[in-house]
Parts: C-alpha cells; sequence; structure tokens
C-alpha cells in the first residue's frame, strides 16, 4: 500500500480501491467464493434449515484487551448463529471506514478477521468497503451477516421454555464490559480484565452432541445477563428464579464493579452463553460445558418457575429476594 | 480481607435479620439519608425481610436527584454559551430534566458534553484541548467536595487557563435539619450515610440527638453494615435512647477525616443552595472561593444564579407546555413528599405509569439511586 492512511479515493471504486481489496482484504480472506471478486457470491448448502443473522460493530476503542472489532464481528454474528443450534458456514464483511485511518490498523483488523474465521471454520465470502470523511464515522465500523446450517432434530425456542427447566450459564459474566470500560477509562488493574470475546459454536456443538434437553439458548451480549433473561421471560410467559451466588464473577469484575458503580448482571458478555435446558439433562449439559475450555466455569445459576409471568427473581447473596428487572436507559455507550 | 464478600455474608446476615425481628415492637419509620443506602437496601432485598413494623423512608440524598432545574437550565447555558466550550460532567448528571431539556438532549443536539468518572478526568480533558474552555459540572455532598477542591487547587498550581467549575455541592446537616423543622415528618430515627460521615466526622450529627430526640446511626454500604446499622437503630428505638453511634467503625470516626475538611475550607465556603423537590435550603450549600474565581464558571461566562426558584413548579410548568403530559403532572408528580419521606414512591400517582427510569419525570427517577429508580427497579411488579 503506497498509503499510511485510508483516503477517501480507497472507497471510490477505482485505482486505490482495487488496490485495498487486492493487498488487504483478499491477502487475508481470499477463498473460492470471494476471489472471482462477483457481486455476489453463489454458493450451495447442505441442508434445507439455515440460520440467518446480521450484526453491525462501532465498538470504541477498536482494540481492547482480549480483543478488537474483528475478532468481535467474527465471533459475535457466529455466536448469533451458534445459539440458534446452527453450524456457521459463511459471513459477509462490509466495512465503513473513516477517512484517515491507519492502513496499519486496517490490517491488524482484517488479519484478526481471518484468524478468528480459519480457526472457527468459517469462510467470509462477500464483502464492502464504504469511505466516509474525517469526523463523519469514528475509525471503523464494521458490519457482518452470517449464514449457518441448523441440523435435522434440533429445534430451539424459547417458547420450549417450561417450569422447572434450569437456566445455565457458560462461566463467567461482565469480563467483556470492565475490559472495555477500564481501558477506555485508562483505569489500571492490578489484574487487567480481558475481554471474553469467542466464538461459541464449538462449545455448543459438544453439549449438543451429549444431550438432547437443550430447549433454547442465548448469548448475553448488551444488556447482559439480566436483560436477556427478561427476554427469555417476556418470550416464554413463564417466570424465573435466580441465585445470586451461584453466578459466576471474576474477584477482578466484581472489584472493577465496585470501583465504577457498575452491575456485573447488566454488563455485555461477547463469549458467554445462556442455555434452558430440562431438569434431567441439566447435570449432562453442565458437565459437557464444563469440558470446553469456553465452557470451564459454567454453572447451574437457577430455575424456570411458572410464578411470577414474565418477571425474573434474585435470590441475593444475602438471602433475601427481589425482582432483576432489564436495563434501563444505557449503561456503556459503544461496548460492541 | 478483600472487601466484597466478607459483608455480604447470608448466614450473618439472616441472623441479624432474625435478632431484628426478636428486638422490635414498637412500629417506627426510620430515614435512610443517603441514596446509596437506598440502593443497597433495595439491591438485596433488605426491606421485604424487615418487620412490618419498620418503615424505611429514603431521604433527600442523592446530589443527581436533587439539583435543581434551574441549576440544569444554567449548566445547559453554560454548554450552549460558547461553541468552543466542553462541559465535563459525571454520567448521571446526563439524563436530569432541565425546564426544556436535558444534557443528553443537548448533547444529541452537538454540544459537546463529556462524561468524566473523576473531576481530574476534566483536567485531562483541559490540558488536551487548550484551545477549548472546559467546564466541570460539579455536584455531590461532602464525599466528592474534596477531590473537586483538589482539582482546582491542581489547575492553580499548574497553571491551567481553559478550566473551570461550576459547583452545585451540596452539605448533609443542613439538609437534615430543614427536614426536621418542617415538622410534617413522623421520623424517629436516622440511619447515616457512611462515606459523608467518613469526610465530616459523626459529631456532626449531634444537633439531632440532642435537640430533636432522634437516635443516628452511621453505617456502611453493603448488605451486612446496612443491617446491622438497622439493628443498632431499632435496638436504641427499644430501649428509648437517643445516641449517635457508628456502625461503619473501618472507616468513619468522629471528627471524620481533617485534611479533607480543610482542603474543602481552602477552597469553598457555604452558600444558600436549592434543592429539587424542597426549595431553598439557608447554608446548604458549597461555592468557590473569591480567590479561586478564575475557576468559577459561574463568573467566568457571567451566568447569574437563580437562588431561589420553587424547582417543582418549574418542572411543573415545563410540562405543562408539552401537552400530552398535562393532566398526570397536574395530579401529580410527588417527588417532594417522597424526598421528605412523607409519601413512599409507589404511592405517587405517576409512578410506573408515565414516569419511570427510562422517561423521568421528577428527580427521584432520575437517578439511578434515586428513591423512585431503586424502587422501580429492585421493587416494582408490575400488575399482571
Amino acid at each position: 500500500m503506497k498509503h499510511d492512511r485510508i483516503l477517501l479515493s480507497h472507497g471510490s471504486g477505482g485505482k486505490l480501491s482495487y488496490q485495498l481489496i487486492h493487498e488487504i482484504f483478499l491477502k487475508a480472506f481470499g477463498n473460492e467464493f470471494l476471489s472471482p471478486l462477483n457481486d455476489q457470491a453463489v454458493f450451495s448448502l447442505p441442508a434445507s434449515r439455515l440460520a440467518f443473522t446480521t450484526d453491525s460493530y462501532v465498538v470504541n476503542p477498536i482494540f481492547f484487551p482480549g480483543g478488537d472489532i474483528g475478532k468481535l464481528s467474527v465471533c459475535g454474528t457466529i455466536n448469533d448463529l451458534a445459539v440458534g443450534g446452527a453450524e456457521p458456514l459463511y459471513l459477509s464483511v462490509s466495512f465503513i471506514i473513516e477517512e484517515g485511518l491507519l492502513v496499519e490498523e486496517l490490517k491488524m483488523v482484517v488479519d484478526s478477521m481471518s484468524r478468528t474465521a480459519k480457526h472457527a471454520g468459517v469462510k467470509i465470502i462477500t464483502g464492502d468497503t464504504k469511505v466516509v470523511e474525517r469526523g463523519k464515522g469514528d475509525k471503523l465500523f464494521i458490519n457482518t451477516t452470517g449464514i449457518g446450517v441448523i441440523k435435522d432434530g434440533i429445534n430451539l425456542s424459547p417458547l420450549l421454555i417450561r417450569p422447572g427447566n434450569a437456566i445455565i450459564v457458560s462461566g463467567s459474566i461482565g469480563d467483556h464490559g470492565i475490559a472495555i470500560l477500564s481501558h477506555r477509562e485508562g483505569i489500571q488493574m492490578k489484574i487487567p480484565v480481558e475481554s471474553d470475546c469467542a466464538a461459541l459454536h464449538g462449545l455448543v456443538k459438544d453439549v449438543i452432541s451429549q444431550s438432547n434437553g437443550i430447549l433454547a439458548m442465548r448469548d448475553p451480549t448488551r444488556g447482559g445477563l439480566a436483560t436477556t433473561l427478561n427476554e427469555l421471560v417476556s418470550s416464554s410467559g413463564c417466570g424465573m428464579i435466580i441465585e445470586e451466588s451461584a453466578i459466576p464473577v471474576k474477584e477482578e469484575v466484581k472489584g472493577a464493579c465496585e470501583i465504577l458503580g457498575f452491575d456485573p448482571l447488566y454488563l455485555a458478555n461477547e463469549g458467554k452463553l445462556i442455555a434452558i435446558v430440562s431438569k434431567d439433562s441439566a447435570n449432562t449439559v453442565l458437565e459437557a460445558m464444563q469440558k470446553n475450555p469456553l465452557g470451564r466455569n459454567a454453572s447451574i445459576i437457577g430455575a424456570v418457575v411458572d410464578a411470577p409471568q414474565g418477571k425474573v427473581l434474585l435470590e441475593t447473596s444475602i438471602g433475601n429476594r427481589r425482582i432483576l428487572d432489564m436495563l434501563s436507559g444505557e449503561q456503556l455507550p459503544r461496548i460492541c | 480481607m478483600k472487601y466484597i464478600d466478607e459483608f455480604r455474608q447470608k448466614n450473618a446476615a439472616q441472623a441479624i435479620l432474625k435478632k431484628i425481628h426478636e428486638i422490635s415492637k414498637k412500629k417506627c419509620n426510620i430515614m435512610e439519608i443517603c441514596g446509596t443506602h437506598t440502593h443497597a437496601i433495595s439491591k438485596y432485598g433488605i426491606r421485604n425481610a424487615l418487620p412490618p413494623n419498620i418503615c424505611l423512608i429514603s431521604g433527600p440524598g442523592c446530589p443527581v436527584c436533587v439539583t435543581s432545574a434551574g441549576d440544569v437550565n444554567r449548566v445547559i447555558e453554560f454548554s450552549k454559551r460558547e461553541k468552543d466550550v466542553i462541559l465535563a460532567t459525571f454520567g448521571d448528571m446526563m439524563r436530569v430534566p432541565g425546564t426544556e431539556s436535558s444534557l443528553q438532549e443537548q448533547k444529541a443536539a452537538g454540544r459537546d458534553i463529556r462524561v468524566v468518572y473523576s473531576p481530574l478526568g476534566a483536567i485531562d480533558i483541559a490540558m488536551a484541548k487548550p484551545e477549548k474552555e472546559v467546564i466541570l459540572f460539579a455536584v455531590g455532598f461532602e464525599t466528592t467536595v474534596p477531590t473537586v477542591a483538589a482539582t482546582v487547587l491542581m489547575a492553580k498550581d499548574k497553571g491551567i487557563k481553559n478550566f473551570s467549575v461550576f459547583a452545585l455541592h451540596k452539605l448533609t446537616p443542613p439538609a437534615m435539619k430543614a427536614l426536621l423543622d418542617l415538622g410534617e415528618l413522623n421520623l424517629h430515627g436516622f440511619i447515616c450515610p457512611g462515606h459523608v460521615t467518613t469526610i465530616i466526622g459523626a459529631n456532626a450529627y449531634r444537633f439531632i440527638a440532642e435537640d430533636y430526640h432522634a437516635p443516628c446511626v452511621v453505617a456502611g454500604f453493603e448488605p451486612l453494615d446496612a443491617i446491622h446499622g438497622l439493628y443498632m437503630l431499632v435496638k436504641q428505638l427499644e430501649e428509648g435512647r437517643n445516641d449517635i453511634e457508628i456502625q461503619y467503625k473501618r472507616v468513619v470516626t468522629w471528627n471524620g477525616n481533617v485534611k479533607a475538611q480543610k482542603i474543602i475550607e481552602q477552597v469553598f465556603e457555604i452558600c444558600d443552595s436549592s434543592w429539587r423537590g424542597i426549595g431553598t435550603i439557608p447554608m446548604s450549600g458549597l461555592r468557590l472561593k473569591e480567590e479561586f474565581a478564575d475557576f468559577n464558571a459561574e463568573k467566568r461566562f457571567g451566568i447569574k444564579s437563580e437562588t431561589f426558584e420553587k424547582p417543582l413548579d418549574m418542572i411543573l410548568d415545563l410540562r405543562l407546555d408539552n401537552g400530552d403530559l398535562k393532566s398526570e403532572i397536574q395530579t401529580g408528580c410527588a417527588c417532594g413528599e417522597v424526598l421528605r419521606g412523607l409519601l413512599i414512591p409507589n404511592q405517587c400517582p405517576l409512578f410506573g405509569k408515565v414516569c419511570s427510569p427510562e422517561t423521568p419525570v421528577g428527580p427521584c427517577m432520575v437517578s439511578f439511586e434515586g428513591t423512585c429508580a431503586a424502587y422501580y427497579k429492585y421493587e416494582f411488579l408490575q400488575s399482571t
């Protein structure tokens, strides 16, 4: 690349765009679907039931402890497919770049996406790039869209949730939120918290292969565990009782929350999932999760109940009960 | 000691709660002054675990909630005043309604308003942007004041010219006195704020025991602290004592943090202050001393203070112009009564209907630690 920074001309469709696509994007992502550089990727799929999802990533800063916007944009979309029981196959990627972004930074993000996608076994098969004037964006925004296949016999839905089901979380919560916030605010901690950003389809596959008792899964991203549990009760029409002391939270995340006045139950996660499973299969699912490094600290955190309908009750750490509500307002802007 | 889980032990908490049930006979109203106590009581489900004869009332102890609409208007004026102004504020102030707008609406309209987590964050902005005027919107009780005072001293020391403070600091004991003097209350004892008292010392509440014959316990903010503090207060009430006691002994002393008091005195002087939902309370606020006039945003930008106002009326005026909320508001935002302990939040006709954390009407719903927000978040059960 001749230039150190992204110029408006890199998005013009002309020579500089060509150079950007060939020297950065194709070099990193190249595969049989993308490399012909057609206006579309043409492919066939091995199943009739598909999962399809899209997400945009605007995280600030674009590099943070434990990840970067590129890794996040691949993992986030994979996870949205995975918690539907799908095996992710293909991604599209769309970059909106602010004029002046260092080409080196773009390269680092793209390489990170490429590594993450390869490791996850998914291919980036189509894409787009736009450049906006300086001050009209903030370095880099990424949209990814993903497609995956769902094997016969797998059917996950909050509508299947029934009283008596167990609620499992795959590991410690709040890591991503605290990693971003402490980095953003320049807060130094003795043990720096890293984002949990990770692709979860391997974990999902392990669990599904061990048990057919999984009824629904979600990844508790923005709004955190509390908000996701509330979404699950409002779509299922059941209630939940959660035991606060059973929810895994790292000591350093607890400490940072105390200092900053945040509640870990409302902080974003990027590498965790919540599974609602039948009571009988709870231990099998838990053990299967704990065998995978991404689910090592999985824990049964509560149970589905019939009343109060549409509400999540929290048994607090000191043994009293209260309502666990959804997040109100904005706790942390541009967290993912 | 990690000071996280030790004060959240289930067995200890349940044991003290059991003791409260055993000794508590009298019907009593207890006010927790501080919003952080309100928050902890709700967050850990403590209210519902107390015997029914104990009623907890939340006092005017959230600095965000008691900032008047007039003062929010003035800070908005600052942000509009010059195009090269950066307003630095604590996050909770963003949503607080003025009469026509809030800082979050002003930010969306293009004003440069930034959230800082410490007053020193504003200094960093000022140093990074020497071409801009940085105004720190400083709210808070005695706990926050020393850090703001230290920030002003640092700015003076470093010769930072583009930094000033719009100070709306408030003092706790005068507000408690004002509440007691209103005579509209039926209060039997106070849980006093742990961190404010760390600075001012527990002797500051002597007048409450001596002149008003109400017992006080200074408590910490962990659930065990709050429950233990309640136990100590209930014990005093049952034994007919009016003492000042310190539960939060690991940080609170009788004389407080003298160094912090000195730095406050060095930079600030006492003035009247306007409290949302209550009105103007004499000698209940702090303003920068004359020798720090260069750092006083009011003097620097010539926005005059509106000392005397009826804050709640201003909210009413605002919403009356605003059409659809008119009828509800006329029948009543009850923040004034909630702050004085005359009503609990869910007795307000607006609570959970037109007034919620997403669309706060009055100050008590605005802050996450506001009495109504705490009630809404942790205790409100929609009728289904």
